[in-house]
């Protein structure tokens, strides 16, 4: 336990480091994938081969090499000075933002053909067959692999760690130069890592009693 | 795009919003890339000096080398998570209660885990205790023990998600349990999940990159070495675009063999019995592709009936 209660100070930033990663990583994924998830499925032929080659590039890149690329490549490129957390959290949203677009396309398409044309049978707009008839449904079915998504984004945050990003995963660079048990710390950081993703699929399950579709 | 959830037949009016949009999407795409090449050109990256590095043989066959490091790596790490996927597998689908949960947990526990902080518990962790290891080898073992667990989840699934009548058929005519198991149940589970195997794979390869972290001398680490190389330039930009271009290139690669695979997949009558129709979702904390997982989500209630 010492371990832990003689550097609280460096465990609530490193925290707080990977709450902001996640959240901030989530936050551009959330917005870029469902742009991206829009292009997928939208009647514009180019927009949907811009939305595929994104989704097909990215997601055969390895998360380590989009960090590398905005960590060294970029800010040498724009020749200013970037804060490591700031691109970092776009890293993580760009590669993120792949599975978030790919999770919103396959749960509109679980919505039946017949659904949307029997909405507009009945003579409902556009936006009524999309509020009340499509996305209701579809919605239900993004939600638990969308919570995968972000589970797998959890444990991606501590990529950062090789890039100069304090959070758990590199807790272990920072506590050994205070002199800690390295095993101890990483044994420390994969409990809390553990008990996160626990909480995760808690409320991933709890979400998804609550909107099981029923078809 | 008939038969789209979303839109109708588009009419004239509708024709000519999408040409708008169409239009409007290139000249975003036109944008970023225009911003890109005049900041390519405008810092010198296209300048002979900075690309000097990659006329010279000896560079070449460092690249070459930290593939080759790299593919090691990838393929050690594939063989061994197929391997402890099955036996986690089998060990979860075991009757005895002692057998499949304490094999429950572990795969839970390596799944939950991130693999980069399994690998500097290998790489930093373990000489604490007197257990030295090489970087080569923490890279290998710490995804042979994520990626092992996921693919033991997913041939889990796919033995589940067989008709019952399979199992039954296979005591009837008098085989035992390991008989049933290796002769009718694996065989099509196998089959049947074969794309999310190959795919699992193309995660396998993309997380050998984590190595670079943990100073596992790929790819990454080799363009960082020599893009701080004062004597080539400091060809970082230009290491970068080499690195991503071996990388991606391999990815698709694998890729491509996974899409082929699934697409001979329905062709074949021999799977079409053994259609994945699981029950429990196969990668619920897996990072790869989440395509297929709605697929095998919808029209089955998720019944978690415990393996029989």
């Amino acid at each position: 336990m010492g371990v832990i209660t003689n550097n609280i100070d460096l465990w609530t930033e490193a925290l707080l480091g990977t709450l902001k990663l996640f959240f901030g990583g989530a936050a551009i994924a959330i917005v870029l994938g469902t742009i991206v998830g829009a292009m997928r499925v939208s009647p514009v032929p180019i927009a949907r081969a811009v939305g595929t080659l994104y989704v097909n590039t990215i997601r055969n890149t390895p998360l380590t090499l989009v960090f590398f690329g905005f960590s060294f490549a970029l800010p040498p490129l724009l020749g200013l000075r970037i804060d490591a957390l700031l691109l970092a959290t776009c890293a993580l949203g760009i590669y993120t933002a792949t599975y978030v677009a790919e999770t919103i396309r396959s749960g509109i398409n679980t919505v039946p053909v017949g659904q949307a044309e029997a909405a507009r049978a009945i003579g409902l707009s556009f936006g009524q067959v999309m509020s009340f008839v499509v996305l209701p449904q579809a919605f239900r079915s993004v939600i638990p692999p969308m919570m995968s998504v972000f589970i797998a984004l959890l444990k991606n945050t501590t990529v950062a760690a090789g890039f100069s990003v304090l959070n758990l995963g590199s807790m272990r660079d920072w506590l050994s130069e205070r002199g800690e048990n390295q095993l101890l710390v990483i044994v420390w950081v994969m409990v809390a890592f553990v008990a996160l993703v626990m909480l995760l699929s808690w409320a991933q399950r709890s979400f998804e009693n609550r909107w099981r579709v029923a078809r | 795009m008939s038969g789209s959830v979303l839109y109708d037949v588009p009419g004239p009016r509708a024709i000519a919003r999408n040409r708008i949009i169409g239009v409007v999407t290139i000249l975003a795409v036109a944008a970023v890339i225009a911003f890109l090449v005049w900041r390519l050109v405008a810092t010198g990256q296209f300048t002979a000096q900075k690309w000097v590095g990659f006329t010279y043989t000896r560079i070449w066959e460092q690249i070459a080398m930290a593939t080759l490091r790299m593919l090691a790596a990838f393929a050690a790490a594939a063989v061994g998570a197929l391997i402890l996927g099955f036996i986690l597998a089998i060990g979860r689908l075991s009757d005895h209660a002692w057998v499949r949960w304490p094999v429950t947990v572990v795969t839970e526990f390596l799944r939950a885990v991130p693999v980069l902080v399994m690998m500097f518990l290998l790489y930093y962790g373990l000489p604490v205790i007197g257990i030295d290891l090489e970087s080569y080898w923490a890279v290998v073992i710490a995804l042979v023990a994520y990626n092992g667990s996921v693919l033991a989840e997913v041939i889990r699934a796919g033995v589940e998600s067989l008709p019952r009548g399979q199992r039954e058929a296979g005591y009837s005519i008098g085989l035992r349990k390991s008989g049933v198991m290796r002769l009718i149940l694996m065989p099509q589970a196998i089959r049947a999940m074969m794309p999310v195997i190959i795919s699992q794979l193309v995660v396998t390869l993309k997380d050998t990159a984590l190595g670079f972290i943990i100073t596992y001398e790929e790819l990454l680490l080799l363009a960082k070495q020599l893009g701080a190389a004062s004597t080539i330039g400091r060809p970082i930009v230009q290491m970068t675009m080499v690195v991503a271009v071996i990388y991606i290139g391999m990815c698709l690669l694998l890729s491509l063999v996974a899409r082929i695979v699934e697409k001979r997949m329905h062709r074949s009558p021999k799977v079409a019995g053994a259609a994945p129709d699981a029950g429990v979702d196969p990668r619920t904390h897996e990072e790869g592709t989440d395509t297929e997982l709605l697929a095998l989500q919808q029209g089955s209630a998720r019944s978690k009936r415990p393996p029989k």
